[in-house]
């Protein structure tokens, strides 16, 4: 597999906005000549800014999971939510399958991202060779479902604006959906900040 | 900084190679069969598909899509029923909820990729694939077409149908639920997102030419 040119190898770089094939001329503020879009080898200190923001993403995502993130109130009977006791009471009273989705897309999908992100930037920044193209796929994965996570925030925005029948019942968010929320999207600023090309980079790679 | 094999600045530099973006693998481009996806041998990912779809076609897409989304935004989406009283929403009526009842960040989260977001991809492509047509480069075709990249991972309004749908199932343990027009139409714009999600819109960079001034 070692005889397939890589543009940094051949001095080009290609341009992640149009896709146009440029040489590289080793200036830090090189532009793509096509559409304008600075010019890099590799996404700029992507190890850092990934790891800051999974951090984050995770000091959110404890509070998002910890926290209630829906209030029912139905003659006057209060009754507050976690993600996790949504999707039990889905599953108890409402539709097994539907509470399936819920679960892998608010709970399964956002580990799987702290998991697998965390993964990649650990074995990227060791140049080890394991399994590269599965960790490709991997990241793969991660940048396609990230942000079907959303799910749980719309549904709650939904079942707030529905459920207002005054005394006889009512829903209203609470703060876990907010953290919520902010976990997605800080976690799809982690994987667009992570480049790929960094698990195929050796050590002799000198950026 | 010119295309390899190329002198300086030619009108429209036919693009002789790939680069793979996963793993920076450079490939010689070839014309794919109708069909055909060409992968990455390094780390299998989508080098390039052929484009059955012609930039007229798109256009259409584009276009049905904008339809749908008004319709899916001016109808309400379902209505609740509980001792003879009604109650429905649409999208703007979840958002308006979400600001007053303390959850601001995430009325602002949906507003921006459950509206802004995706008005704003459909109005940019309508604008450059209407003078792709004619192989012709819209006025500010360089600025929309690096916008549209920027703001293409955050549109989700197909998230939005899949929530409304278990919305609905939590909401039918309570009350009675009636499905409106809005769901309908949301689900047509999700078909369409579908259709559109294997397609690389930055084509049309090689498909259309660069006016000289």
């Amino acid at each position: 597999m070692s005889d397939l040119p890589r543009a940094q190898d051949l001095g080009l770089i290609g341009c992640h906005v149009c896709r146009m094939v440029c040489r590289d001329i080793g200036a830090p503020d090189a532009a793509c000549p096509r559409c304008g879009s600075p010019l890099h080898k590799r996404k700029s200190a992507s190890y850092t800014r990934t790891w800051a923001l999974l951090i984050a993403a995770f000091m959110f995502y404890l509070p998002a999971n910890i926290l209630p993130i829906m209030r029912t109130v139905s003659l006057g009977d209060v009754d507050d939510n976690t993600i996790l006791s949504g999707i039990i009471e889905l599953w108890v009273k409402g539709s097994p399958d539907l509470a399936v989705i819920v679960f892998t897309a608010s709970i399964v999908v956002p580990m799987l991202k702290f998991i697998a992100l965390g993964l990649l930037l650990i074995s990227s920044q060791r140049h080890s060779q394991w399994a590269q193209r599965q960790r490709s796929k991997l990241y793969r994965l991660v940048e396609f479902i990230g942000y079907w996570s959303m799910l749980d925030v719309f549904v709650v925005a939904l079942l707030t604006a529905l459920v207002q029948f005054g005394f006889f019942s009512q829903v209203a968010p609470l703060p876990g959906v907010v953290f919520f929320g902010l976990t997605v999207v800080i976690t799809m600023l982690a994987s667009m900040t992570f480049d790929p090309r960094l698990i195929w980079d050796g050590r002799d790679f000198d950026d | 900084m010119t295309m390899p094999s190329q002198g300086i600045k030619p009108a429209i530099a036919p693009p002789t190679l790939w680069i793979c973006e996963h793993c920076d693998t450079v490939y010689r481009r070839r014309k794919l069969a109708r069909g055909e996806v060409a992968r990455c041998q390094r780390c299998d990912a989508i080098l390039a598909r052929h484009h059955s779809l012609t930039v007229r076609g798109m256009l259409a897409l584009t276009i049905t899509a904008m339809i749908a989304f008004v319709q899916a935004n001016i109808w309400p989406i379902v209505t609740l029923g509980l001792n003879g009283q009604m109650i429905s929403t649409t999208l703007w009526g979840c958002l308006v909820m979400m600001w007053r009842e303390q959850a601001q960040v995430v009325a602002v989260i949906a507003a921006l990729t459950l509206f802004f977001f995706p008005i704003i991809k459909m109005g940019a492509l309508f604008w450059v694939l209407a003078y792709a047509r004619n192989g012709r480069r819209a006025p500010g075709f360089r600025w929309v077409m690096v916008m549209l990249y920027r703001v293409g991972p955050w549109t989700m309004s197909e998230v939005f149908v899949l929530g409304a749908l278990v919305a609905i199932v939590k909401a039918h343990m309570y009350f009675e639920v009636q499905p409106n027009p809005g769901i309908f139409a949301y689900g047509v714009l999700m078909l369409i997102i579908t259709a559109f999600s294997s397609i690389d819109i930055r084509r049309l960079w090689d498909l259309t030419e660069e006016r000289m001034a």
